[in-house]
């Protein structure tokens, strides 16, 4: 390998591993559900995009064709509200919706959230309208250089971004009495009850929380790609592709997931460049398909799967 | 002045997936004492302690705590009453180590506050559990596990333990000293009601005892007259 195919590689390497983390952090919330409740929620996706429309109501003030002209505010920063604001919900959706829906039989909770993502996405086609839109702040068109190369400086916000809410996440899990109630929880449900917890009111903060996540993931989604109300579906197969591949339960392979993810994009676009075929835009999304079925056919509980 | 009897489980009938798993069930334990609860399996006594803590509803009847009719509560509300269970196969939380397990023991609102003065007891009974606190609970011995699992009971700052078949799976020396334990933490005030399929070992450990079959209260009494019970003998001893 001679130095230039190397130099080459590190631009789609970097952008790789930075979006990485921005996949990882869309894929929490879904992680987060799935390990606790054991449910699907594959509205997870359409309720991201949800955050993202928030933050561009909070930045454009734009809402049923008209402008609220006092807004104005950065994403990042309505993220004060969008995340409070998300946490009630995903409480709610839990606690009134998906609590009896699992009573009913195992489907019910895949319904009721297929249900859940075509009100939403209806919803914020109503309120903004289905063109496609992006979070364009100031710092959202910028780059920064690692050498001759440049690289969007919103894959490195997504990165820190991810990093800071998965350290944030972990150690309310580990040290706080409803962090470790939520992981009781997930390992014997019985048994959690047994030690005085109330785990109807656990799992609906788990959905919360795992919202509150999505809120945050919305925003830095908005910053990075452009977005629509239909959005979420591609996001939401991401986002599986990310646990498959890391395994379930596991924070570190969520992680790990999102970074092989980010790469094979990355890396499979970079590929398609050089070889001059084109579609490169699109195609790079091919490979992160291609590992994700890869990974479930030779090792189908994950890398860190339990 | 305390109440005369903690525990009162009156006429209760029970139903577990379409099927009656308990018929008109009756059942007291006073404070202070041991009680066991003995039975094949299948004659419903792990039936009884999930009706009791509330993981069931029973269709008929009523239970009674320290005074407070506690039928329809939730678990986590009769937890915080003062009832604890010690599940069948110790139900530890395996990738927890030994010293969340035990915290999470102290999860009801009444329990934390006594938390460190709980952590005290529990490691003056089961030292043990002390050396081995930062392990992960799933690499400990079937003893030291049954250990872990007493100590998380204890944590929730119990009136009333619930114990489901301690002995299964542990060997007769690690049995021997998870009953010295029982006897301890009676001394401490804590009242107990055991279940347990050997019927020998029951009535040595309990000052009361309850024999159910397939659902029902077929016979209870101190242990001293259930002993000589001639269907006690024919039907356990043998003779």
């Amino acid at each position: 390998m001679d130095l230039k195919v190397l130099a080459d590689l590190s631009p789609p390497l970097l952008m790789g591993i930075l979006l990485g983390g921005l996949y990882v952090l869309i894929a929490l919330g879904l992680s987060l559900v799935f390990g606790v409740m054991k449910l699907i929620n594959v509205a997870h996706g359409d309720l991201v995009i949800l955050g993202t429309y928030f933050g561009f109501f909070a930045m454009t003030g734009e809402i049923l064709g008209h402008r609220i002209s006092i807004f104005g505010i950065d994403p990042i920063l309505s993220l004060v509200i969008g995340i409070p604001l998300l946490f009630v919900i995903g409480f709610a959706i839990q606690k009134y919706l998906m609590s009896r829906a699992v009573q009913l039989s195992m489907e019910a909770p895949l319904i009721i959230a297929f249900g859940i993502s075509l009100i939403v996405q209806n919803i914020c086609q109503r309120l903004w309208t289905p063109y496609s839109r992006g979070l364009t702040t100031s710092y959202a068109l910028k780059s920064f250089s690692v050498g001759v190369f440049h690289i969007p400086l919103v894959y490195l916000v997504d990165f820190i971004g991810a990093l800071i809410v998965m350290i944030i996440l972990r150690e309310f899990l580990r040290r706080t009495y409803l962090g470790k109630a939520i992981n009781a929880a997930s390992q014997d449900r019985r048994a959690a009850q047994l030690m005085g917890i109330n785990t109807d009111r656990v799992y609906a903060f788990a959905f919360a929380i795992a919202m509150a996540t999505a809120a945050i993931a919305g925003v830095f989604l908005g910053l990075t790609f452009p977005f629509t109300p239909t959005s979420g579906v591609s996001f939401l197969i991401i986002a599986f592709g990310v646990i498959i591949i890391g395994g379930l339960g596991s924070m570190l392979g969520t992680f790990v997931g999102g970074m092989i993810l980010g790469l094979a994009q990355t890396i499979g676009g970079h590929v398609l460049n050089e070889l001059g075929l084109p579609g490169a835009a699109t195609g790079q999304y091919l490979f992160l398909y291609v590992i994700v079925l890869v990974v479930l056919a030779v090792r189908p509980q994950g890398i860190f799967g339990r | 002045m305390p109440e005369e009897t903690l525990l009162k489980v009156r006429n209760l009938d029970t139903f577990y997936g379409g099927f009656q798993a308990l018929w008109n069930v009756s059942l007291e334990v006073k404070p202070e004492e041991i009680v066991a609860l003995i039975g094949a399996n299948g004659s419903g006594k792990s039936t009884l302690l999930d009706t009791i803590l509330g993981l069931i509803q029973p269709a008929k009847g009523s239970i009674e705590f320290d005074g407070k009719d506690i039928t329809t509560l939730s678990p986590f509300q009769i937890v915080d009453l003062g009832i604890s269970q010690v599940p069948e196969g110790r139900r530890i939380f395996p990738d927890l180590n030994v010293l969340d397990n035990l915290i999470l023991g102290s999860y009801s609102r009444k329990a934390r506050p006594k938390k460190e003065q709980n952590f005290k007891m529990v490691y003056e009974l089961f030292p043990i559990l002390e050396e081995r606190k930062n392990q992960l609970a799933k690499t400990l011995s079937g003893g030291e596990q049954q250990m872990l699992a007493l100590g998380r009971g204890l944590m929730s700052n119990p009136k009333l333990m619930l114990l489901d078949e301690m002995s299964l799976g542990l060997a007769p020396i690690v049995i021997n000293s998870v009953y010295k334990a029982l006897r301890k933490i009676r001394e401490r005030g804590i009242t107990i009601l055991f279940v347990e399929q050997n019927v020998r070992r029951s009535l040595e450990e309990a000052d009361r005892a309850y024999i159910m079959e397939a659902g029902r209260v077929v016979l209870s009494g101190d242990v001293a007259d259930l002993r000589e019970e001639e269907k006690v003998k024919k039907a356990y001893f043998g003779i």
